[in-house]
């Protein structure tokens, strides 16, 4: 038994004694220890595997018909191991951040280790059985939780449908297209449906695919399948919206590679174009979405969207070179979507529970009320603020390092794969390009305007920093997120094992194996601590020694500025929504009321703005329409009088009859 | 590291930090000549600067950490820029770093730690000049990067270095579609990038235009003079950029005093008739409504896929 195994043996057995401690009598101290034991394990184990230590089991017993089987290789450790390390930041943070009646129920608390459990058994399952019961255990589990706080309000309960059904929905897409498979593979073991997939008739192997694509892609929060994930993350408890954001998204990106490349073995290009094309709308329509939101923890969710866009890019345009034969390139492009897996997971985490702490904090997540959060709360500011930069593509934060891969692998490809890629990649690097513009004033947005400059209401003022157990959870996030950023060569031996083909090597300068590009994001950031320092240095010496001096701000003579004068989020986003007016269609809602006496004295000017998804309004608006008049029609079947049931009882039971009589 | 690139990274920074108030203040004179003024001379933005540094720091009540940096992190991400892009020297001194994207998304780091400290004055201002400058930030990047994609494809990589090096061995490359179009885009963004007319008026204070302006409108003393040279070091820098990637002639290919000699000259000669140009051609615009920025955008934007696209087919 190896390193591998042990460690995957020990983070189901630590996750499930907990589940059972937490039967007995739920307390979030050992809940959030047990859980973070558990991710720690998983840790462990994926390392493991990614350093070569695979390992497979089957138990053919447990589960009927297919029995339990799993196995560990490169790819899967990536993904357990990323969930582990999720799970050791949400468990720490869990500790203390638990403290209401809502969330410390006993469903509750148990449904979080048995979650992260869930979590780690999909990237190890090893036959479809397994794959799909591991894969409906993290969805219910994930579901109790979304709905933890339901007492809050109805919004807490109509997120958890709008989750409940889409996932499900994802879950029987999966379904079918595993059953397909396996049904043309005569067994449903992974080997086998690798040794199949290869022979599969190009239809069949498409319908695979794209079925399996709608289920994962569902998961991963892609448009047009995203309507669930800004609904259900932010009414999750934040240690919660963090395991979802940043683990749970991932397996669909896991779920697809493992189809799309490993079993059925790469495919057409149509396939790959597809998933780019997909990514790209996603990435930008995400952070477009973020960028007009005001709701900080929503905003959240929606980059996540994005995010998990940029990634389909990058495995896009793998399965684009790989079909093109171009396999040095497929595997830097994966590579750089890997990476993109893991910071994104890092930074998302520590932005999720720094979110958690203002909500812990004010009991607000308005960004419209919220500001001046940086002299009560120093700690979860400097966190957010560096989980800021990590998400915004600039040296040197997180995202920088694998944007810069994945641009350097759709520059490369535009002499690799022909008229297809010719067209392909300008437009993704445009939108790679635009996402992270947009990003970036997202970013400075939820970080200006929600923890800098002045209070914008009472709740904030009264704030207070979060108990140790919460930063520590916020510490651990950001030492991933700085490891990724300033060294990721640490990381990338391990992302080029997953993604099949080492694609970057050195230690302190990332070089590119194949095509020529270099990057050192250590060197880079020294030089700018070494220029800052030099700045200093220089403006010491040069200006006039005197004691600085506080001023009042500049008020244009008006005396001091009250809290409503200074810019909110909504005013922040307002020029980039008139920009993207077409795109986005907000809705506005100008109230002049005026006096009696007179027409041309106002009394009160009343402004609304609301931005729906435009998406989600023209494609599940009328299915939703068309589900309620179904049922509307369907209530008048029943109006309630009890002859009318005996009757409908009467000619049922004689339309078998009947039906019997002439079949026989 | 070669010796060329070591020299190279310690004349430019020097050139660049000395010799972007006199850009600003050439490109002021020719304005003001122009437009039938006097003008105050070409070194009156160093008397100013010298002016700001004698008085004394104020520190706006209410603001943190955030707006007290934002100017050292301005000056030191331009500064690592003005070291690693080839300017005078045809080798980089931390060639790792002298990358296109690397170049670009450090000047954004600049843009964003600026628009930050307008964030945390919290006055209207403040607030008006970060939304604005983000906006036009958001839209800049895509035309950059597919401009500079069509740039580095045809040399196969973004290392700066390899495409000014790559134009010195076959200069015919600069008249070909793509490096045409893509200067086209590339001279509209700098434009934006470096807030001149018509997106940004460097010269007023009128709220209903101020962009840079706006936010900046706090800073006084020492502060403020950090952030002027800043600005004045962007626009040399980004000017700097576009001269070395269409007409790198003139930039030392050897570690010898002529050699650095002439690539200091040169790159003053060519950094100075872009900024007269630009200057003379701000007489004769006027400045954009905000709103139709993008618009102006948009169709550079265009011209760089164009680009992209002649790179592919002319290929």
């Amino acid at each position: 038994m190896n390193l591998a195994a042990t460690g995957m043996a020990a983070a189901v057995a630590i996750g499930l004694v907990t589940a059972l401690l937490a039967v007995v009598r739920a307390r979030p101290a050992v809940v959030g220890a047990g859980t973070a034991l558990t991710g720690a394990a998983a840790m462990a184990a994926g390392a493991a595997a990614l350093s070569g230590g695979s390992f497979s089991l089957v138990l053919p017993g447990v589960l009927p018909l297919s029995g339990v089987a799993l196995a560990l290789d490169p790819l899967g450790g990536l993904f357990v191991a990323v969930t582990g390390g999720v799970a050791v930041a949400a468990g720490i943070y869990s500790m203390s951040y638990v403290d209401n009646p809502d969330l410390r129920a006993r469903g509750v608390q148990v449904a979080l280790p048995v979650f992260v459990v869930a979590m780690v058994l999909v990237p190890a399952a090893a036959n479809v059985g397994t794959l799909l019961v591991c894969w409906e255990l993290m969805a219910l589990a994930s579901l109790v939780l979304v709905v933890a706080e339901h007492r809050r309000g109805p919004e807490v309960a109509s997120a958890g449908r709008w989750y409940a059904v889409m996932t499900h929905a994802g879950f029987v897409s999966v379904l079918i297209g595993l059953m397909v498979f396996a049904a043309h593979a005569q067994g449903d073991s992974f080997a086998a449906l690798r040794a199949a997939g290869r022979q599969l008739s190009p239809v069949v192997a498409g319908v695979v695919f794209v079925m399996t694509l709608a289920g994962f892609a569902s998961k991963a929060g892609i448009v047009p399948l995203h309507a669930w994930l800004p609904r259900a993350h932010p009414e999750a408890p934040s240690h919660v919206s963090a395991l979802m954001s940043a683990a749970m998204v991932n397996l669909g990106v896991y779920g697809l590679v493992r189809i799309g490349v490993d079993l059925l073995g790469g495919g057409a290009a149509w396939w790959w174009l597809l998933v780019l094309g997909l990514g790209a709308v996603s990435a930008v329509y995400g952070i477009l979405q973020a960028a007009l939101s005001s709701d900080l923890k929503r905003l959240l969710g929606q980059s996540t969207t994005e995010n998990m866009g940029l990634v389909l890019v990058g495995v896009g345009a793998a399965g684009l070179f790989a079909s093109s034969g171009d396999h040095a390139l497929a595997a830097l492009s994966l590579t750089a979507a890997l990476l993109h897996v893991v910071g994104h997971a890092a930074f998302k985490t520590l932005l999720f529970l720094a979110a958690g702490s203002v909500l812990h904090a004010t009991g607000s997540r308005d960004l419209d009320l919220l500001g001046g959060l940086r002299p009560v709360m120093p700690v979860t500011t400097a966190a957010f603020g560096l989980g800021a930069l990590a998400a915004s593509a600039l040296p040197p934060g997180t995202a920088f390092v694998s944007e810069w891969l994945l641009l350097q692998a759709l520059i490369h490809g535009l002499p690799a794969g022909g008229v297809g890629a010719a067209i392909a990649m300008p437009v993704a690097v445009a939108a790679v390009a635009l996402t992270a513009g947009l990003a970036v004033a997202t970013f400075v947005k939820a970080f200006g305007v929600g923890f800098l400059a002045r209070p914008r209401s009472e709740a904030v003022a009264g704030a207070h920093e979060s108990p140790f157990t919460m930063l520590a959870g916020m510490g651990v996030a950001a030492l991933a997120c700085a490891v990724v950023a300033l060294w990721p060569a640490a990381i990338l031996p391990a992302v080029g094992a997953a993604a099949g083909g080492s694609a970057v090597s050195g230690a302190v300068t990332l070089r590119l194996n194949q095509v020529t590009g270099a990057l050192s994001p250590l060197l880079l950031t020294l030089g700018l601590v070494v220029a800052a320092v030099v700045v200093a240095g220089v403006v010491r010496a040069v200006a006039v020694r005197r004691v600085r001096r506080e001023a009042r701000l500049w008020d244009c003579g008006g005396g001091p500025m009250s809290a409503r004068m200074e810019y909110t989020a909504t005013s922040f986003a307002e020029p980039l929504q008139r920009v993207f007016d077409d795109v986005v269609q907000p809705e506005l809602d100008v109230d002049v009321s005026h006096h009696q006496e007179s027409r041309y004295l106002v009394q009160a000017v009343e402004y609304r703005r609301k931005v729906p998804d435009r998406v989600e309004r023209r494609l599940y608006q009328p299915v939703l329409n068309l589900v309620t008049a179904w049922g509307r029609a369907g209530r008048g079947l029943a109006p309630g009088s009890v002859h009318r049931y005996l009757g409908y009882g009467f000619y049922a039971v004689c339309g078998v009859l009947i039906l019997l009589a002439v079949t026989r | 590291m070669s010796a060329l690139g070591l020299v190279g990274g310690v004349v430019q920074p020097v050139l660049i930090v000395t010799g972007s108030p006199l850009l600003v203040g050439l490109m002021r004179q020719v304005r003001a000549r122009l437009e039938g003024r006097a003008g105050a001379g070409v070194g009156q933005p160093w008397r100013d600067l010298r002016k700001l540094m004698r008085k004394e720091r104020i520190t706006p009540r209410g603001t943190s950490e955030v707006f007290r940096f934002a100017p050292l992190v301005l000056v030191a991400t331009t500064l690592v820029v003005a070291v690693v892009v080839p300017f005078v020297a045809a080798e980089s001194a931390v060639d790792p770093a002298a990358d296109l994207f690397a170049v670009v998304a450090l000047l954004a780091l600049g843009a964003v730690a600026l628009a930050l400290a307008g964030l945390d004055t919290g006055t209207a201002f403040g607030g008006m000049g970060a939304s604005r400058e983000m906006t036009i930030l958001a839209l800049v990047e895509p035309t950059l990067l597919v401009a500079i994609f069509a740039l580095s494809v045809r040399v196969g990589s973004t290392n700066l270095g390899a495409i000014v090096s790559s134009t010195l061995h076959d200069p015919s490359r600069v008249i070909s579609p793509v490096s045409l179009l893509a200067a086209v885009a590339l001279v509209v963004v700098i434009v934006a990038e470096t807030g001149r007319i018509p997106v940004d008026n460097p010269s007023t204070h009128l709220e209903l235009t101020m962009v840079h302006e706006a936010m900046v409108l706090e800073y006084a003393g020492p502060d403020l003079a950090l952030v002027e040279l800043a600005s004045a070091m962007r626009l040399s820098v980004f000017l700097g950029l576009l001269a070395n990637l269409f007409a790198p002639w003139g930039i030392a290919a050897e570690a010898t005093p002529l050699a650095l000699l002439i690539g200091v000259l040169a790159l003053v000669v060519k950094v100075g008739v872009l900024g007269g140009l630009l200057a003379a051609a701000e007489v004769f615009v006027a400045k954009l409504r905000l709103f139709r920025v993008p618009e102006l955008l948009a169709g550079s934007f265009l011209l760089a896929l164009l680009a992209v696209a002649a790179s592919f087919f002319l290929a």
